[in-house]
């Protein structure tokens, strides 16, 4: 009976979920690599403390989409986006706007697990200490604590901070990864296909961990796996040759798609 | 026949070799290619390698044994009375012997018989048809020239007619070997890879050759001075010794030349490294890849340059310079108008020394630093982390150990360096730690004891040998704790 009240608790969240308010707004987003357009005109909203799931097909321009939110995509030469884009209220790509405080705000997961070749803690510590976030060893310890409890990391590695996190198994590389993106307090985290280098166990850690860092973040997740945007996200936006197909309730998509080519890609016959 | 002529038959057999074998497979797979087991071109190349190989390496058994076998026989048949007097003047008769024997080549047959009936001077003839003698020559020495001339003659045929000999018995053997199912290919692979290992061992074979022919020379050496002499000594004094006057006069202290060398390459170290690593990060991490690519390979041309104009550099341009405008400033600051820094000083060949080490530092750094793999860029990037904050916090302590590794092989290559310090450095052996006085350094010394009229017998010679080796023997411990310390960090990393 616990189960189902919980089940009909996540229901009754989800249909309120078009009340929920825009944390980013997206508005005609084109990206150009040099000559090439790998997106056209997206038109795609974020809501606040809400799962978005990004699916599609290889090359279909999720990424993209996904690091043009922290402008990740400026480190890539010959790239240009043109359509606005805001956090909250701020034009993200306004001249006037510091790129490295955004992407305090905006923080980023990867594809393959990538820590630092530090210690378990300095992986942690290395964005609260470049931020000035705390000023103490008493600070730095907490945070450290419960940024690495808020990973589910906690428990397996507190007798073993100073150990390099490159020592970790890879589903712990990719939840150290996420503490790290956690501890420097960012309002909204990016999820670049975060399991497609872990296996199903860690997988399903992961996106557990996923489904509990939503009551404080706002999260967008690129995936490949149909099943992963169906278990871990709310709202889910398909993508396809570089235009946004369909973004709906993740109920709805995955029952329901308003757009034959979401069916389509969902039943599995292309992609 | 010649050398050359045969080793041209061998090619030209090999030749015939490498076709006959193609054809004779190519008729054995009755048209399709696919019932032989190797392609016709592996039938070719290994009847070619049975046709070539065996010859050229008897060719060159035979080059090496011969001449030692008719020196030995020609040397039998010289009289007791020249046998009796010791090696070196049986070494010497021979030496005439073969000399005359060049002569009677040239002759003719009616002078022959006068040389050999005693009616004319052999020497005077042999002077009128160009070939002269060091000494009168005695009568034994037409008759052990007339032997050498016919064993040198038969050995000549003899050589021709065997190497060919093998030469087409082994392509006969090889071709008739050659069948649908042979493993031809297999075969050729073994040769490729026996040819491999050849090359291989000459390399380190010839390392082994000079370090023990430089621990043989040390070791004559330290017979006339003791090593404690030499590697405790603080006093390089090496005097002159004449030829043949042997005994130990001078000092011979390692230590002054030491001191030098390492300050010189400290002071080199101090220029290059921070320049050459700030250029590296900056090429890695900032350039674009336009200006990355012309900037690059500019910077490597530096690396390029000859070190002996380096040197000149350093004479010409640097010393005065630092000299001048060492003298201004005291000018300025006392009034009294004298140089402190000398033209040829420590100072002046380390920064010369430190242009020349900047590419090595910045290419091997730069070539580390981009290996660096790219997800660590973004995560730190992704944490709102400015480059230089990456550069300084992840990417610089990432490859830590390939940089430490290459700044290790460019101090070895600073302890080693010669034509600068020779022009820059001066000459003077002494110990005091003033960067604008001249110092020396342990190459300089070698140059110095090695140039101009030697004998290899005194210390004053020989030292030159243990200062080799002990430089070796610096370089090799710098470049082993280079990759101690590369896979010890490296470890720790994975």
């Amino acid at each position: 009976m616990n189960i189902m009240s919980e089940a009909a608790v996540e229901k009754a969240l989800d249909q309120k979920m078009n009340t929920v308010p825009y944390k980013m707004i997206g508005k005609d987003v084109s990206v150009y690599y040099g000559e090439k357009r790998a997106l056209f005109d997206v038109n795609l909203n974020i809501r606040e403390n809400t799962v978005t799931a990004l699916i599609g097909p290889s090359g279909c321009g999720k990424s993209t989409f996904l690091r043009t939110l922290n402008r990740m995509n400026d480190t890539i030469e010959n790239c240009r986006v043109t359509g606005k884009i805001t956090l909250d209220t701020d034009d993200i790509y306004d001249p006037t706007i510091d790129v490295v405080e955004l992407r305090a705000r905006v923080g980023m997961v990867f594809q393959k697990p990538n820590p630092f070749p530090k210690s378990i803690y300095d992986n942690v510590s290395y964005g609260p200490r470049i931020h000035g976030l705390a000023r103490t060893k008493a600070d730095f310890d907490e945070i450290v604590e419960t940024s690495l409890q808020k990973a589910g990391l906690w428990n397996e590695v507190k007798d073993r901070l100073q150990e390099p996190g490159t020592g970790l198994s890879g589903g712990q590389q990719q939840r150290l990864c996420i503490a790290r993106a956690v501890a420097v307090s960012p309002e909204v985290i990016l999820m670049d296909e975060p399991c497609s280098a872990l296996d199903p166990i860690a997988t399903a850690k992961v996106e557990e961990l996923i489904h509990e860092l939503r009551t404080n973040f706002t999260i967008v997740i690129v995936t490949h796996s149909m099943q992963q945007a169906a278990r871990v996200s709310q709202r889910t936006a398909m993508f396809h040759l570089g235009n946004l197909v369909e973004e709906n309730d993740t109920d709805k998509m995955f029952t329901n798609p308003d757009d034959q080519r979401t069916q389509d890609y969902i039943m599995g016959r292309f992609g | 026949m010649s050398t050359s002529l045969l080793l041209l038959f061998i090619v030209v057999i090999g030749f015939i070799a490498y076709f006959a074998g193609r054809a004779r497979s190519l008729a054995l797979s009755g048209g399709k290619l696919s019932n032989l087991h190797s392609l016709p071109g592996y039938h070719g190349s290994y009847v070619a390698i049975w046709a070539m190989l065996p010859a050229a390496l008897v060719l060159g058994a035979w080059l090496i044994t011969a001449p030692v076998y008719i020196d030995g026989s020609t040397r039998a048949t010289l009289p007791d009375t020249v046998q009796s007097q010791g090696p070196a003047a049986v070494q010497l008769a021979l030496g005439q012997v073969k000399s005359v024997a060049g002569g009677l080549l040239r002759l003719s047959g009616e002078e022959l018989a006068a040389l050999e009936s005693g009616a004319a001077n052999l020497r005077a003839t042999l002077a009128s048809k160009g070939v002269a003698l060091a000494g009168e020559g005695e009568p034994y020495m037409i008759a052990a020239a007339k032997h050498f001339n016919a064993m040198t003659a038969t050995n000549l045929w003899l050589k021709s007619a065997v190497v060919l000999l093998i030469a087409i018995v082994g392509g006969i053997y090889a071709i008739r070997n050659v069948a649908a199912r042979f493993r031809a290919r297999n075969q050729v692979e073994r040769v490729i890879l026996g040819s491999l290992i050849v090359a291989s061992s000459i390399a380190i074979l010839t390392t082994v050759g000079i370090v023990a022919s430089m621990l043989s020379e040390a070791g004559r050496f330290f017979t006339m001075v003791s090593p404690f002499e030499f590697f405790f000594g603080t006093v390089w004094d090496p005097r002159f010794a004449a030829a043949g006057s042997g005994g130990a006069s001078g000092q011979f202290g390692l230590i002054p030349l030491l001191a030098g060398t390492l300050y010189i390459a400290f002071v080199a170290m101090l220029f290059a490294v921070p320049i050459g690593l700030f250029a590296a990060i900056y090429m890695a991490e900032y350039a674009s890849p336009r200006l990355r690519s012309t900037a690059k390979p500019l910077l490597e041309v530096l690396a390029g340059i000859p070190t002996i104009v380096y040197g000149f550099f350093a004479l010409v341009t640097v010393g005065p310079f630092l000299r001048d405008i060492s003298a201004q400033l005291n000018g300025l600051v006392t009034g009294d108008y004298q140089n402190f820094i000398q033209a040829q000083s420590v100072l002046t060949a380390g920064i010369v020394m430190g242009i020349m080490l900047i590419p090595f530092v910045s290419s091997l750094s730069d070539d580390i630093i981009t290996q660096v793999p790219r997800a660590l860029r973004d995560g730190s990037l992704g944490l709102g982390a400015t480059r230089s904050e990456t550069v300084k916090k992840v990417i610089l302590p990432a490859a830590l150990p390939g940089i430490v590794g290459a700044l290790l092989l460019t101090a070895s290559r600073a302890v080693g360096e010669t034509m600068i310090v020779v022009l820059a450095a001066g000459v003077a052996a002494r110990m005091q730690i003033n960067p604008f006085e001249p110092m020396t350094t342990v190459t300089v010394k070698i140059v110095n004891q090695l140039t101009g009229d030697l004998e290899f017998t005194s210390p004053q010679t020989l030292v030159a040998f243990a200062l080799g080796i002990t430089l070796f023997v610096i370089t090799l411990g710098l470049n082993i704790y280079a990759l101690y310390i590369v896979r010890k960090y490296r470890e720790q990393y994975e």
